[in-house]
């Protein structure tokens, strides 16, 4: 709605030579006036552009692009993080990655979360969406107390769950109490149970994001079409499922692909509950946790760092599919450029 | 928008009463069991978190004996050791320094370059969006270990700036992604009348956007500050001393060196979480505004 009260005042006001109203703005304007406003002091717009932007752009090609591309260089090499890497061993770092059981089997563990996440998670987050985003007391009271798992560190909940998690911890005590004992189990250290643990204390974590933006993406959905919807005798299930839900998929949209990037860097909550070898073992190691353990803990930094390729490229892999035939027409022009 | 999603609505509200009625009636039925599911799913999100500082306040004994019980009596000297010991207020402090410098730095450098994207007209301006569009998909913990190798050789490793500095460049995806459409929706005409009475465009950014994108900038400002207070797998690769440790990595060596004394680890847990918290609570309104305009985009 704003965004095209802004193209509208943008259109109109060209002959300034502000532009910068978005790509709609671009295409609309007179070409003689916007070359003409560009002549115009153009030696002092581009210097304002490089002050104004050239830190950030410096600071971000360093820290986060620059990285990338060294892993790539080291990843070609034997290499224990000291001195110059002279040890070229070609592809054989990937090749080890690749044909390593225990990597195959974080892999696994990394994509049942993310496909659990959004399974679990989606569903249950636009549930109580809909269901608070009723007229109810106490809404911006819940809203923070849903929100609180989420702003509470990985490391803190960790140490919390792993706490009360134990064998006598107190979720068993609970569970006893109440006359479930029979349910009482390992939750940490049994190689069935663990993953599923994990994932428990992920959704605890994360829904309550979830719920919120999904909140937020309800609120801006007009009332006159739910009013209108009414009038033409709709009922409530007709409505969420005819308006709410496609008006609601943008947001839901853009949830997916955050928690999809967050199950393939899985690393903080499995680190601190279980620690890189244990969780070898209870199976809820992740990529980020292999890469930590063969890489920095072993002092192996070529092979670690092709590890942090092999999983750079995954993302890449996952975020670009995900942008290219989901997110398409949400993020139009953002990440894959002139292809939307 | 809300001025006229609100002027509808009292246009609607004088309407005759028919449909008014039918939107009320499901409500009026599903009411006990909204309040009844809501109730039961913020007692799944507090309970844990509540579960630690109420710990805190019992004695090993107590929570031995009796894992899942409220404290009985209530105890003060495992919260009173931890607030007493010098340990605490240097982790503290050091999560404070880094988590205010890195903020400062994060909105000052996001700012700029927001500005830049949504205000001014040039060819690469697509391209830089699209690149801190790309860096959402990157996040810290892919880029750990050759972000190592390169924090350590200009000589940051065990520095408190070896955090700072990658936490700005982590931080500035998201920060452009919010702030660009706060920066656009500033209306033209505004920018108009300061150029017409002789500001420059630099004059106008410092003198009006700032202002008017107070709400883009506070969101920002609060995100990159509890980012950076709960970030983890930087500290742990770049910090070595127990001197720079920053709270997450503090509580997590104090738990393990304390392992046995649970009561004095939850104590610990909680005081560390509170500032987050604290601060998450007063700005949540406009976090939640923030992360629902960049999803608007």
């Amino acid at each position: 709605m704003s965004k095209t009260l802004g193209t509208d005042t943008a259109t109109g006001r060209q002959s300034q030579g502000t532009l910068g109203a978005g790509e709609t703005a671009v295409s609309a304007s007179p070409a003689s006036l916007r070359a003409a406003a560009r002549r115009r002091g153009r030696a002092k717009k581009r210097l304002e552009i490089a002050v104004l932007s050239g830190p950030a752009i410096i600071m971000f090609l360093t820290f986060v692009i620059f990285p990338v591309v060294l892993a790539a260089f080291y990843g070609f090499y034997r290499w224990k993080g000291y001195g110059a890497p002279t040890d070229w061993v070609g592809l054989d770092n990937y090749k080890l990655i690749l044909t390593d059981p225990a990597f195959q089997e974080v892999l696994q563990h990394n994509f049942l979360i993310l496909v659990l996440s959004l399974v679990v998670q989606g569903p249950l987050a636009i549930g109580l969406a809909l269901l608070l985003n009723q007229k109810i007391r106490g809404r911006s009271v819940i809203r923070v107390l849903i929100f609180v798992p989420y702003v509470v560190s990985e490391v803190i909940v960790g140490i919390g769950w792993s706490l009360m998690l134990q064998t006598n911890g107190a979720l068993n005590d609970l569970l006893e109490h109440i006359g479930l004992g029979s349910m009482q189990a390992d939750w940490l250290s049994d190689p069935k149970l663990a993953i599923w643990t994990l994932m428990g204390i992920i959704s605890w974590k994360y829904i309550g994001f979830a719920v919120i933006l999904m909140l937020a993406g309800l609120q801006s959905i007009p009332d006159e079409l739910f009013e209108a919807a009414q009038i033409d005798g709709a009922s409530y299930w007709q409505i969420q499922r005819r308006i709410t839900l496609p008006l609601l998929g943008p947001t839901i949209r853009i949830w997916a692909f955050l928690s999809i990037i967050g199950s393939l860097q899985l690393f903080d909550l499995v680190y601190i509950i279980w620690g890189p070898y244990v969780s070898a073992t209870a199976g809820t190691s992740s990529m980020a946790i292999y890469m930590v353990a063969q890489g920095r803990n072993a002092g192996n930094f070529g092979y670690g760092s092709a590890i942090a390729v092999v999983m750079f490229l995954i993302s890449l892999f996952v975020a670009l599919v995900y942008q290219r035939f989901v997110l398409r027409r949400d993020l139009q022009g953002a990440v894959t450029g002139g292809a939307a | 928008m809300s001025a006229t999603t609100a002027e509808s609505w009292s246009s609607s509200a004088t309407r005759p009463n028919a449909p008014t009625d039918r939107r009320d009636k499901p409500q009026k039925w599903g009411s006990p069991l909204t309040y009844f599911v809501a109730l039961l799913f913020i007692g799944v999100c507090v309970a844990p978190v509540l579960y630690m500082v109420l710990g805190g306040f019992r004695t090993n004994s107590q929570i031995t004996t009796d894992p899942a019980a409220l404290p009985h009596p209530w105890v003060l000297t495992n919260y009173a050791d931890v607030l007493g010991s010098r340990r605490f207020w240097g982790e503290f402090a050091n999560s404070v320094i880094v988590a205010l410098v890195s903020t400062i730095g994060i909105v000052v450098l996001g700012l700029m370059v927001s500005f830049v994207i949504a205000r001014y007209d040039f060819k690469l301006k697509g391209a830089m969006y699209s690149l801190f569009a790309a860096g959402l998909m990157f996040p810290m913990v892919i880029a750990i270990t050759p972000l190592y190798i390169v924090i350590k050789n200009i000589g940051l490793v065990d520095n408190l700036f070896g955090i700072i500095v990658p936490q700005i460049a982590f931080g500035l995806p998201t920060t452009v992604i919010i702030l660009v459409p706060f920066l656009r929706a500033v209306p033209h005409e505004i920018e108009e009348a300061a150029t017409i009475d002789g500001t420059s465009r630099l004059g106008f950014f410092f003198r009006m956007m700032i202002p008017l994108s107070l709400p883009g900038v506070v969101t920002v400002g609060v995100l990159a500050f509890i980012g950076s207070w709960n970030n983890y797998v930087l500290p742990l690769y770049i910090l070595n001393s127990d001197a720079n440790y920053t709270l997450p990595l503090g509580v997590q060596a104090f738990s393990s060196q304390y392992s046995q004394d649970t009561a004095k680890v939850l104590a610990f847990t909680s005081l560390a979480m509170l500032p987050a918290l604290v601060f998450f609570s007063i700005f949540e309104k406009r976090i939640v505004g923030g992360l629902t305009g960049a999803v608007k985009g």
